[in-house]
């Protein structure tokens, strides 16, 4: 190895070293110039970017309130799920990930597009809800994907669970994720994109409530979005549970009697205005919308000539028929006309040179036969005595041509004619031959079933009329109370003047309809059972009685219990049912449910001695363990005590002032092997040293022998 | 001779300095790899401190003249191991750095920095400080490029820019002429805006790399991403810091290997300003005591030996510095004695201790 020897003699000029170290000295000087610029200067900025970074709000959501019906029973529920968010401020283009995430979530490519291409304008930390209710596969999905697609984030809610098979969906309608629509509208100013919102029934009335407040917490996360810690937890305050004043029993009733035909049934106590049951049908699944509901069904829901989405109780707007004629009764009636108009039917009469028909020769009739029979030809000559403006004057103040104002979107006021309604409308003169048909409910004149059964139960009351209402008012704040009036327009309760004999006369040719009238088919015995038929013909329909055709005539009937002062009133329509007869039987099924429910909530004792608790006196003898009298068989005394309908004593009516220790009803001496058993022994030590104050050892009703507990819970009424 | 050797003559204030960076090193390692895979890095930095500082005792003992005197044998040697990791090398995200013997890595391209330094220092030590010729000048590039080539070949971008220092240092130290240097930097910046504009060197996310840091808001999830990042760790650092362990960047993993090249911007998260100041002085004054060493060193190629070092670490510094706060692009250049890993801390311990072995023998001659 030859070392090429290195020069050994030269040294290097300090200048340079010297010029070295300046320029070492300004580098130093620019670097930290520019830690000073972003630590000091601009630290704060700098801040809020890393908090922006490592803080992801997420929404604790609120499970929404419940619904009752009126006795308690649960007829909306939620269930946990879980939904599948997009998280976009995360360091990655999304868009290479898409096919996977379709693929895994089962979702189809371009609707994800197009939802991420929805929500591009809102601001980067709000999650995009790209599928709602996953399954647990969609979600082991996720699981096993949190490093490769970290934006995809799940959040637990709570969904809500409909009755099935379309059970009273038109009157709870149901709830969908909030449109875009909607968010530009200033009353939806609370929600933010992919909220659930009520969308019909008492959901969208009652939405305020039942979706409480959602709550908030900022998750802390790592760059791959892996959660590692919390905080700020605002907790969701749960939304209110509303009690209807539905009676599931009556609704089932109700359901089942519409069965498989069109139309609607509503169901009301004519005292207050509750409604105890309302069915529309066609019906709707809303557990199909309570996920996002696929195009397809939408579809089909709207495009459906039955209308499934309708609620038809109260906005089906149709002739009457001969249900009119109850109105036109009171409107005769108080005009002072009717009371000794006599007509003679012969299968029809001539009036303004045209002949109207009536369906029987009747021959000569008053009204008290006219109205169960329902005599077309009696009514015409009313109509012609009275002319379309007195009709209209008294159909009117019953409510028909406007609104009941029930709490319950999108309700229609129907249609009452007169002479300022087709000028006002048609801008032609009114024809007195058109009010010949009004007089049987027939012509321009349209009502909603809900607007028929308020006004004839409403006669039924001696003129006192009722706003209709799903939701007991009673557990609602007061501002809420007053809001849904306001936003609820209609007549609300009225007071119609009636003179006692018009009254009387209607409610008697009600109560005649449904033993020896047009309804004798669905007399019910025993039970006080009034109502009015009507077989309402169609727009363009003759006489064709073929059950369910398209010009088939419309079938109503109003029932109510008992004929007057009804606590119970029903209207039943069957869209192109043919007769109102047939209507008049659906009805009297739902009478009869609900007189049975009564009749064996009222024979319950236990249930009526909840009601009124009433102490009863009844007489007991004790001992005392001998642990505790020392042996001595002092321990066995007696007295008398007010025993309440839970079996506690509440107080000594006479015996000693040394309050028993353990005290046994009389009535159960000899069952003490029983009590001991169920108590304890006396000598056993678990057996609960208590004073005499609550000497809550006694018997329960359920140790008592069963002839006794009627005494015990007794009271009665 | 070997009498006047002492290690009382060692440099112990420059290895105080030296530990105390070290130090700060290891606990920020600590704090940046908690709860990662990474997590007992620290402890594996420590031994390659102990290592390394066994290495510069060892360098120091060896008179560097010997070194100086075999640098040619070393430099071929080095040339082979740089073409030997081309062929046999192994893989490691698309670029060939490493030869595999026994359980260790080895990369070459840090150890040729070193045999570098030395193979400069020879060179214009033996021209003896006269005027430089275009020949000399040219003889010195070429030393420098073969190795700089073969390891733009493996593609080490980052590594091979790392030698131009000691070139330049070199060339200045060596008595170039400021009107030879104007020309040869116009000469290089036209070599380079060529080569940028021709598009066939660099490829378009190579460029997007090195442009990224001067707009990283363009770009904030791609090529921006980790300038970014270490911006806001930085940034968000503020004057006092976060504390040890707690900067939400560090932790959260937003930044991008922060117990390695971002190491000074996790620092700078958790201890604000003023730790990165102190950070910065501590250097200042280990380069002004690197360059003291310059001065009293015995002779010309001592005085190149510890001014190719302090070119070597002051380049290191001011690019991984100022990448991590934005003025410089991401290169992967770690920064000494603070950045983990092998290599770089033994290469930084190898160039200390001929550091002190040029001051051991600062009155030997």
């Amino acid at each position: 190895m030859v070392p090429d020897r290195v020069n050994r003699d030269e040294k290097l000029p300090m200048l340079k070293l010297t010029l070295v170290q300046y320029g070492i000295l300004v580098m130093m000087l620019v670097l930290t110039a520019g830690l000073w610029r972003l630590q000091v200067l601009g630290g704060d900025s700098w801040r809020m970017l890393a908090e922006q970074n490592r803080i992801r709000k997420v929404p604790v959501l609120a499970a929404r309130g419940k619904l009752l019906d009126r006795d308690g029973r649960l007829l909306v529920d939620n269930y946990p799920s879980v939904s599948c968010f997009l998280v976009r401020e995360q360091n990655r283009n999304i868009d290479n990930d898409l096919p996977l995430i379709a693929k895994g979530l089962n979702l189809d490519l371009e609707q994800l597009r197009a939802t991420l291409h929805r929500y591009r304008l809102a601001p980067g930390y709000q999650p995009i809800p790209i599928k709602q209710d996953i399954s647990p596969d969609e979600q082991a999905f996720i699981e096993a994907h949190r490093n490769e697609l970290p934006e995809l984030e799940t959040i637990d809610e709570e969904r809500r669970l409909y009755p099935r098979d379309g059970f009273a969906a038109h009157l709870i309608g149901y709830v969908g994720e909030v449109s875009e629509e909607m968010l530009n509208n200033s009353a939806y100013a609370y929600y933010e994109p992919g909220d659930v919102v009520g969308m019909a029934g008492v959901e969208k009335t009652y939405d305020e409530l039942l979706r409480g407040q959602d709550g908030s917490m900022d998750v802390i996360v790592d760059s791959h979005g892996r959660e590692v810690g919390r905080r700020g937890i605002q907790l969701a305050t749960p939304g209110q549970d509303l009690k209807l004043t539905i009676d599931n029993d009556v609704q089932r009733a109700a359901e089942l009697a519409l069965g498989d035909a069109n139309g609607a049934v509503v169901a009301m106590d004519p005292r207050n205005g509750e409604i105890l049951a309302l069915v529309s049908h066609p019906s709707y699944d809303p557990n199909a919308f309570a996920v996002r509901i696929g195009r397809a069904e939408w579809s089909k829901l709207v495009t459906d000539p039955n209308h499934p989405l309708m609620n038809k109780a109260i906005q089906d707007q149709l002739a009457p028929g001969s249900t009119f004629k109850i109105i036109m009764s009171v409107a005769g009636l108080q005009e002072g006309v009717v009371q000794n108009m006599h007509v003679n039917c012969a299968g029809g009469g001539s009036f303004y040179g045209h002949f109207f028909k009536c369906d029987k020769h009747h021959g000569v009739l008053g009204v008290e036969q006219a109205i169960p029979l329902s005599c077309d030809t009696f009514f015409y000559a009313v109509a012609e005595r009275l002319g379309i403006d007195t009709i209209a004057k008294y159909a009117t103040q019953l409510g028909i041509g406007s609104k009941t104002g029930i709490d319950l979107p999108n309700e229609m006021a129907g249609i009452m004619p007169s002479t300022q309604w087709k000028m006002k409308n048609y801008h032609e003169k009114w024809y007195a031959g058109e009010a010949i048909s009004v007089g049987i409910g027939q012509g321009a004149v349209a009502v909603t079933p809900l607007q028929l059964v308020r006004a004839l139960s409403g006669i039924a009351s001696n003129g006192h009329l009722v706003r209709p209402h799903v939701v007991d008012p009673g557990q609602l704040k007061p501002e809420f109370r007053q809001a849904v009036l306001d936003s609820f327009p209609g007549m609300g309760d009225r007071q119609v003047a009636l003179n006692s004999d018009t009254w009387m006369t209607a409610t008697e040719g009600m109560a005649a309809a449904t033993t020896t009238g047009t309804a004798a088919a669905a007399h019910l015995d025993g039970i006080d059972f009034a109502g009015k038929t009507g077989t309402a013909q169609v727009v363009g329909g003759g006489d064709t009685h073929t059950k369910g055709g398209a010009r088939t005539p419309n079938a109503w009937f109003v029932g109510m219990v008992p004929r007057r002062n009804p606590e119970f009133a029903v209207v039943v329509l069957q869209e192109h049912g043919d007769w109102g007869a047939g209507s008049a039987k659906l009805a009297a099924q739902v009478v009869t449910a609900y007189v049975n429910k009564k009749r064996k909530q009222e024979n319950n004792l236990l249930l009526q001695a909840d009601k009124t608790p009433k102490p009863v006196e009844m007489g007991a003898v004790w001992s005392t363990p001998e642990s505790v009298t020392g042996g001595n068989g002092a321990g066995v005394g007696g007295g008398r005590f007010e025993v309440a309908s839970d079996s506690r004593p509440v107080r000594a009516v006479s015996g000693p002032a040394a309050g028993p220790r353990f005290a046994y009803p009389l009535a159960t001496i000899k069952d003490a092997a029983k009590i001991e058993k169920v108590m304890g022994h006396p000598k056993n030590p678990q057996v609960p040293e208590k004073g005499p104050e609550k000497p809550d050892v006694i018997a329960r009703a359920a140790v008592l022998p069963e002839r006794y507990r009627g005494v015990v819970s007794g009271g009665g009424r | 001779m070997r009498r006047y050797l002492s290690f009382r003559d060692f440099d112990w204030p420059l290895l105080g300095m030296v530990l105390l960076l070290c130090t700060v090193s290891v606990f920020e390692i600590y704090s940046a790899t908690l709860h990662t895979k990474y997590e007992h890095f620290h402890t594996k930095q420590l031994y390659w401190i102990c290592g390394g500082i066994v290495l510069m005792f060892v360098m120091s003992k060896v008179d560097y003249h010997r070194l100086l005197d075999f640098v040619w044998w070393v430099y071929g040697f080095c040339l082979l191991s740089l073409v030997a990791v081309k062929l046999v090398g192994t893989k490691v995200l698309g670029a060939r750095r490493w030869i595999k013997l026994g359980p260790m890595h080895f990369q070459p391209s840090e150890w040729v920095k070193l045999v570098l330094i030395v193979m400069v220092a020879h060179y214009f030590a033996n021209l003896g400080g006269r005027r430089l010729t275009w020949g000399d000048i040219f003889k010195a590039i070429g030393l420098v490029g073969i190795p700089m080539l073969l390891v733009l070949l493996q593609p080490d971008l980052g590594t091979a820019l790392t030698y131009t220092p000691i070139l330049l240092a070199g060339l200045f130290l060596g008595g170039i002429h400021w009107k030879q240097a104007a020309i040869l930097g116009a000469v290089g910046l036209v070599m380079v805006v060529g080569a940028w504009s021709s598009g066939k060197v660099l490829k378009p996310y190579q460029k997007a790399r090195l442009t990224s840091f001067l707009n990283p808001d363009n770009d904030p999830k791609g090529s921006g991403y980790q300038i970014r990042q270490s911006l806001i760790a930085v940034g968000s650092g503020g004057v006092w810091g976060k504390g040890a362990e707690q900067g939400s960047q560090t932790q959260g993993d937003f930044l991008p290997i922060p117990h390695a090249d971002f190491i000074f911007a996790a620092f700078s998260e958790e201890h604000g300003f003023t730790g990165a100041f102190l950070v910065l002085l501590l250097y200042f004054v280990i380069l002004m005591r690197l360059i003291q060493n310059a001065q009293t060193a015995a002779d010309m190629s001592g005085s190149l030996l510890v001014m190719g070092v302090v070119a070597v670490l002051t380049f290191q510094i001011a690019v991984n510095v100022g990448m991590v706060i934005g003025f410089m692009p991401v290169t992967g250049i770690p920064l000494p004695l603070m950045s983990y890993g092998g290599s770089s801390v033994l290469f930084t311990f190898l160039a200390l201790g001929v550091v002190m072995n040029v001051r051991m023998r600062r009155f030997v001659n």
